[in-house]
């Protein structure tokens, strides 16, 4: 099959402070595309024609290409990973897409992911967030054994189906308001289900949701369209969750504790 | 107070202070309704319901205090976190599209704002008295200087009156049909079970209460209510 | 080249103690004197930073993605092995060790394995303190399930992503120490050299992906978790980053390269469908828990699997191998699959593939059951495929999937190299010549969180805090090496792509030092790489500048790398005469089962750097066997 590509080239690193764009949409027209083809091997095949013409090839983050390390990530035609729902752009074949197809395809849009080039964006946000308390605080080698605390098996269920976001930022480049609530949420319904998880849970939420506010997201306003693209299909429920342990953790918080909270 | 300005200005503070004020904005909006549809069982009743508020003015204006606070905070936060969200956006796509968002989720700013135009006229209108005082003075004339029946009906009998009060309702509409699921899930009420059942009632109540609304606004125009002579 | 593996005296359940109890403390007041370079973010290198900050040390850690929850530890599967014994069928730490020294066809060091065994139950605990939601019981307890190469049920799991999950855990605990401010994390970051002050390891040369810049990190010790070298054959089920480089630069310092040819094949990943393919995806082992591998009894039978009657199937690994059936070695399974594609009774369009069939678990155990234990597996093979796997069976095909080989290491985890500890998939240590499943996430974190805060503490002990800093003349040697590459990469301006040459060379590989390997083609493998090498210097195409994220010049100095290693890797075949584990040599096997030559090859190969256009030096690490005795590995 035979595509029409649309795709934002970008040289230079745009920052927080300077979103100014040398940037702008490319036109590409590409032949010998198999169905079977994935859309990042599509990409390449272009990157090949690219590089035969002294072009520089078109960057775009991936590792795994098999839809767990979440370094993948396009939006295709204004949706992020693309029209099929639970999938990863990696994982998304060419088979969905009509010979002759005009697709449009750019890199994530909000204030917190800069541009790094072309369709590569700066996640690292996301990683400040979960070092602001995504985690439980247990050093190696201080552990019980592992059957000490039974965990309910629904309660497992549903701190896994939070714990498999894989990270691409989609959530947020859904998002009308770039909002990171899923991720957030995902990150707080994760431990809040497990019995480790939930000693720390007031700090954790504060936190979190002080540091995500610092990054510079957006606010949700319940569009639900981040519930939409997420990849691993997590439920806007964990962001529903998210706000019940905020409320709950300010509400219950010592006038002492006041400082807690801060930015990470 | 820092506690609550703090709570306030963080991104979830903020939602739930949408949800919070939403909620008793709701609740006016209903009890107003309520209020108003004694309109339809003549003068009496309307004009008793008015003088029933007027004759308790310390209640009175502590309803009116709270609600023009509820209201500005309302108005206030949901300009705070619209700005803050485009910032958040600083580069539009080239592309846009939508999944599963809602129109009525997406302009909930739009509808906000229009809201807020149509309750500074509505002031204006009958509060006031300064767009219409033609109609607002035959509201002190009878039933002991709170002849609202007179008032109201007078001005719904201008078609353009009525017709700008039922469009309007459309808003009105519009915002609470993803106001009211929205405000549940923000308040962190959300379960596979019940949270689409909350999404329909959310419509219903909305419907209702605009089309309540509506009916009032129409209620001359049909010949449901006669103009008081 | 010395090859010390200093394992301590006494009888093998009291080494890791004695090891512990002689290794030298660093006073804790010290602790954060002492600066430790962690290259790698994946279970090892995650699980060591976390460990080592907690413990005093500045760390400082890299990676190449974009963040450390990326590494490729995040595709594992399957599960991982502890022998926690609560299912009461019979495991214990001996059988664990058994297993899997047997599993590795007695080519592993008898005291690793052993400490590896006694360490699995520990991480259990620690990943599931960590918030790792494990499959769980009805009553609260974790669930397990059999893997390949074992009769007991010893692996834990979650849903069809443990590797994302163990590595979330460990990610969890690194992010908190960054937090902290303990460690510090240089993403999008690749280690292109090792810099040696008085012979020993003391930093690194870095190049920032982003900006471009070319760096130097000093500290006291490195410690490298850099991950496996499947992708020198191109295509693998390993993710596209994973590189040689930064063991290969290592080895290119002095360090010793151990087994380079044990290279394991899994047998259970989705056929390639077309030349366009990048990498090839893994539809992970515990399938065969359930599933019935199968092809049709008579050649270029091309009826669908739904019209071939019963009797007219051969469930080949269930009449091979009696006893362990749809679960036997890795190894095994995928020969035996090559044999029957050989045999031309392979199905699908290209005759490479062999039936996975549910059929019989689905009608045993209902539809629901098998999602709930496969779900993902089966979406993820439905949206690559566009076939259901409830309904028909899978297609699946041998394909590159881990490294035993690698950096060669002592019983501390410390290379040839004083002061350079190698972990995870990067060392060579446990899995001897073919890997059990569900094991190689055991070891990254086994390494990480439990082997290396120990024994590094042995070696800094014994050295002055800081006393190398970033002006030495040694790091500006080294650091314009490396610039001199990225430009030299830039100026050939040819005419071939870096993915060209690339291809080439996983084409040599796959044909000559693939799934079976003999010596005219390993021969012939030693004389088309340094061509193709020759021609890649000559000729490639790499545009765009080193001042920028620039990926096809990262590509070019990982495909550099291959090239140079993918040679070691056939020299290494090729010195090996026997056929043990995931290395097959055709002239030594009885009807397709590999035969060992314990008289000859009970070693361990560990290659030497001679220099430039130099044949590298092989030595030998003799193997004892003193607990489990050698033994013809059978399955049937
Ligand atoms: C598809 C698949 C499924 C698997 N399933 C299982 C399973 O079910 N059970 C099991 O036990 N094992 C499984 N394995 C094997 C196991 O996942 C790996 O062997 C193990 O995770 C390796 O971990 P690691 O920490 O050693 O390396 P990795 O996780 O690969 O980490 C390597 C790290 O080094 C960094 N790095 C590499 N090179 C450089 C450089 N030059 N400069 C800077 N940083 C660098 C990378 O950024 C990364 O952070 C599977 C493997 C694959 C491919
Ligand atoms: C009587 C009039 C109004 C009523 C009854 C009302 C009611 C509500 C309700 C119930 C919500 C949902 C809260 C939530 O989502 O948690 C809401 C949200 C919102 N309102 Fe209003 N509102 C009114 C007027 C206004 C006005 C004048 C504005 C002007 C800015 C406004 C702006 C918003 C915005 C932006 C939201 C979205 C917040 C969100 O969805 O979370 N509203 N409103
Ligand atoms: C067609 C429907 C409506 C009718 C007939 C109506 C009628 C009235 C009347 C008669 C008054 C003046 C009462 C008095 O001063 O004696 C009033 C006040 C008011 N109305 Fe409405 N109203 C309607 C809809 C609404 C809506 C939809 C809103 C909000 C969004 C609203 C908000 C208010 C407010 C804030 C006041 C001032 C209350 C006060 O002064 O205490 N009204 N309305
Ligand atoms: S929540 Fe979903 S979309 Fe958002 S980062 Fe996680 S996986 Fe991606
Ligand atoms: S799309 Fe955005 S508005 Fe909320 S529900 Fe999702 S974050
Ligand atoms: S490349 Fe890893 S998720 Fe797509």
């Amino acid at each position: 099959m035979k595509v029409t590509l649309h795709i934002w080239r970008q040289s230079k690193a745009s920052s927080k402070a300077d979103f100014a764009q040398d940037g702008s949409m490319v036109r590409y027209e590409l032949d010998h595309v198999s169905p079977d083809m994935s859309f990042l091997e599509m990409l390449d095949v272009l990157n090949e024609q690219l590089v035969h013409q002294g072009q520089e090839p078109v960057a775009f983050d991936h590792d795994c290409r098999e839809g767990i390390c979440g370094a993948c990530g396009v939006v295709i035609d204004g949706v992020p990973h693309g029209p099929e729902r639970g999938t990863t752009t990696c994982q998304l074949h060419m088979r969905h897409f009509t010979d002759g197809a005009e697709i449009h395809v750019e890199p994530w849009r909000a204030a917190a992911f800069p541009v790094v080039k072309d369709l590569v964006v700066d996640r690292s946000a996301f990683d400040r967030i979960v070092q602001a308390g995504a985690f439980i605080s247990v050093d190696t080698g201080a552990a019980q054994d592992a059957n000490a605390v039974p965990v309910a098996k629904a309660d497992a269920e549903r701190a896994f189906d939070a714990a498999t976001c894989i990270g691409c930022g989609a959530c947020v480049a859904a998002c009308k308001n770039a909002s990171a609530m899923l991720f957030v949420g995902a990150k707080i319904s994760h431990f809040v289900h497990l019995p480790q998880g939930r000693v720390e849970r007031e700090q954790r939420a504060k936190k979190l949701v002080a540091a995500m506010d610092h990054e510079g997201f957006g606010n949700c306003t319940n569009q639900y369209e981040c519930e939409a693209v997420c990849p691993k299909e997590i439920p806007v429920r964990v962001i529903a969750e998210m706000n019940r342990e905020f409320v709950r953790a300010r509400i219950r918080e010592e006038p002492a504790a006041k400082s807690v909270g801060g930015h990470g | 107070m820092k506690w609550l300005f703090d709570f306030w200005r963080s991104s979830v503070g903020g939602k739930v202070t949408m949800a919070i004020t939403g909620v008793l904005l709701f609740g006016f909006v209903v009890a107003h309704l309520l209020g108003n549809l004694q309109l339809l069982s003549g003068p009496e009743a309307l004009n008793a319901y008015a003088h029933f508020l007027q004759s308790k003015p310390g209640l009175l204006w502590l309803a009116r205090i709270g609600l023009l606070a509820v209201f500005g905070l309302h108005v206030a936060t949901g300009i705070r976190l619209a700005r803050a969200n485009r910032a958040a956006r600083p580069v539009p796509y080239a592309m846009e599209d939508t999944v599963q968002a809602t129109f009525a989720s997406r302009s909930m700013v739009f509808s906000g704002l229009t809201l807020l135009v149509f309750v500074i006229y509505h002031l204006l209108h009958f509060t006031f008295g300064v767009t219409n005082p033609g109609d607002f003075a035959r509201k002190a004339m009878g039933a002991g200087g709170h002849d609202v029946h007179a008032m109201v009906t007078a001005s719904f009998s201008v078609p353009a009156i009525a017709i700008a009060y039922a469009a309007f309702q459309l808003v009105l509409f519009l915002h609470l049909s993803h106001g009211i699921q929205s405000l549940a899930q923000t308040l962190g009420l959300h379960h596979a079970r019940y949270t689409p059942s909350i999404k329909v009632l959310s419509v219903v109540l909305a419907a209702l209460v605009a089309g309540g609304n509506m009916l009032l606004s129409f209620s001359v125009l049909t010949g449901i209510v006669r103009v008081a002579s | 080249m010395k090859l010390d593996a200093r394992i301590p005296a006494g009888p093998i359940q009291g080494k890791w103690d004695a090891r512990r109890f002689e290794l030298k403390l660093v006073n804790p007041a010290n602790k954060r004197r002492y600066k430790v370079l962690v290259v790698g973010s994946g279970l090892a290198g995650a699980s060591a930073a976390a460990s080592l900050a907690e413990l005093g040390y500045q760390v400082e850690c890299f990676c190449f993605q974009d963040s450390p929850r990326r590494a490729h530890s995040i595709a594992a599967q399957g599960g991982i092995n502890a022998a926690k014994n609560y299912r009461n069928d019979g495991d214990s730490i001996w059988r664990l060790f058994y297993d899997t020294v047997k599993g590795g066809d007695f080519r592993a060091r008898e005291a690793n394995v052993y400490r590896l065994a006694q360490l699995s139950v520990n991480i259990i605990d620690q990943a599931v303190a960590s918030g790792v939601p494990f499959a769980r019981e009805y009553g609260g307890l974790l669930d397990n399930r059999s893997f390949g190469g074992a009769q007991v049920s010893r692996t834990f799991y979650a849903r069809g992503q443990t590797g994302q999950q163990l590595l979330l855990g460990a990610y969890a605990g690194l992010s908190r120490q960054i937090g902290l401010g303990t460690v510090k994390m240089f993403s999008r970051t690749e280690m292109l050299d090792v810099v040696l002050v008085d012979g020993h390891a003391k930093g690194i040369v870095v190049r920032d992906l982003v900006t471009g810049e070319v760096r130097s990190h000093a500290g006291d010790a490195v410690v490298l978790a850099t991950g496996g070298y499947g992708n020198v054959f191109y295509l693998s089920t390993n993710a596209k980053g994973c590189n040689v480089t930064a063991t290969w630069r290592a080895y290119k310092r002095g360090a010793g390269f151990a087994n380079p040819c044990y290279t394991q094949i899994h047998p259970t990943c989705i056929p390639q469908s077309g030349d366009h393919q990048s990498k090839l995806t893994l539809m992970s082992e515990s399938l065969r828990n359930d599933g019935r591998v199968w092809v049709p009894k008579q050649q270029g039978d091309k009826r669908r699997a739904a019209e071939i009657p019963e009797h007219e199937r051969d469930y080949y690994l269930e009449r091979k191998y009696p006893s362990f059936g749809n679960l036997a070695p890795r190894d095994i399974a995928s020969r035996a699959a090559m044999q029957v594609c050989d045999e031309g009774r392979g199905i699908g369009d290209t005759g490479l593939g062999v039936y996975l069939d549910f059929r019989d678990s689905i009608a045993r155990l209902g539809k629901d059951a098998i999602a709930a234990r496969y779900g993902n597996l089966f979406h993820m093979y439905a949206k690559i495929t566009a076939e259901d796997p409830y309904s028909r069976p899978m297609r699946i095909f041998p394909a590159v999937h881990y490294t035993m080989g690698g950096l060669w290491v002592d019983y501390d985890l410390q290379s040839t190299i004083p002061g350079l500890f190698v972990l995870g998939e990067a060392n060579f240590s446990d899995h001897g010549a073919n890997r059990l499943g569900a094991s190689a996430l055991m070891q990254g974190l086994a390494d990480g969180y439990f082997v290396i805060p120990y024994t590094i503490g042995g070696y800094l002990a014994g050295q002055k805090a800081g006393a190398v800093e970033v002006d030495r003349p040694e790091f500006q040697t080294v650091a314009a090496g490396v610039a001199d590459m990225t430009r030299k990469l830039l100026s050939i301006q040819g005419k071939r792509t870096v993915d060209d040459f690339h291809k080439a060379l996983g084409r040599i590989m796959w044909s000559k030092c693939g799934m079976a390997r003999n010596q005219a083609g390993l021969e012939q493998a030693l004389r088309e790489i340094p061509a193709l090498r020759e021609e890649f210097w000559r000729d490639v195409k790499v545009l765009g500048s080193a001042a920028t994220l620039n990926q096809s010049l990262e590509k070019a100095g990982r495909v550099a790398d291959f090239l140079e290693f993918g040679e070691l890797m056939c020299r290494d075949a090729l010195e090996r005469r026997e056929s043990c584990g995931g290395h097959f040599r055709e002239e030594w096997q009885d009807d397709g089962e590999a035969r060992r030559d314990d008289e000859n090859f009970c070693n361990v190969a560990v290659w030497e750097h001679a220099g430039p256009e130099q044949p590298p030096r092989r030595h030998t690490e003799p193997l004892e066997f003193e607990n489990v005795h050698l033994a013809v590995r059978s399955y049937k």
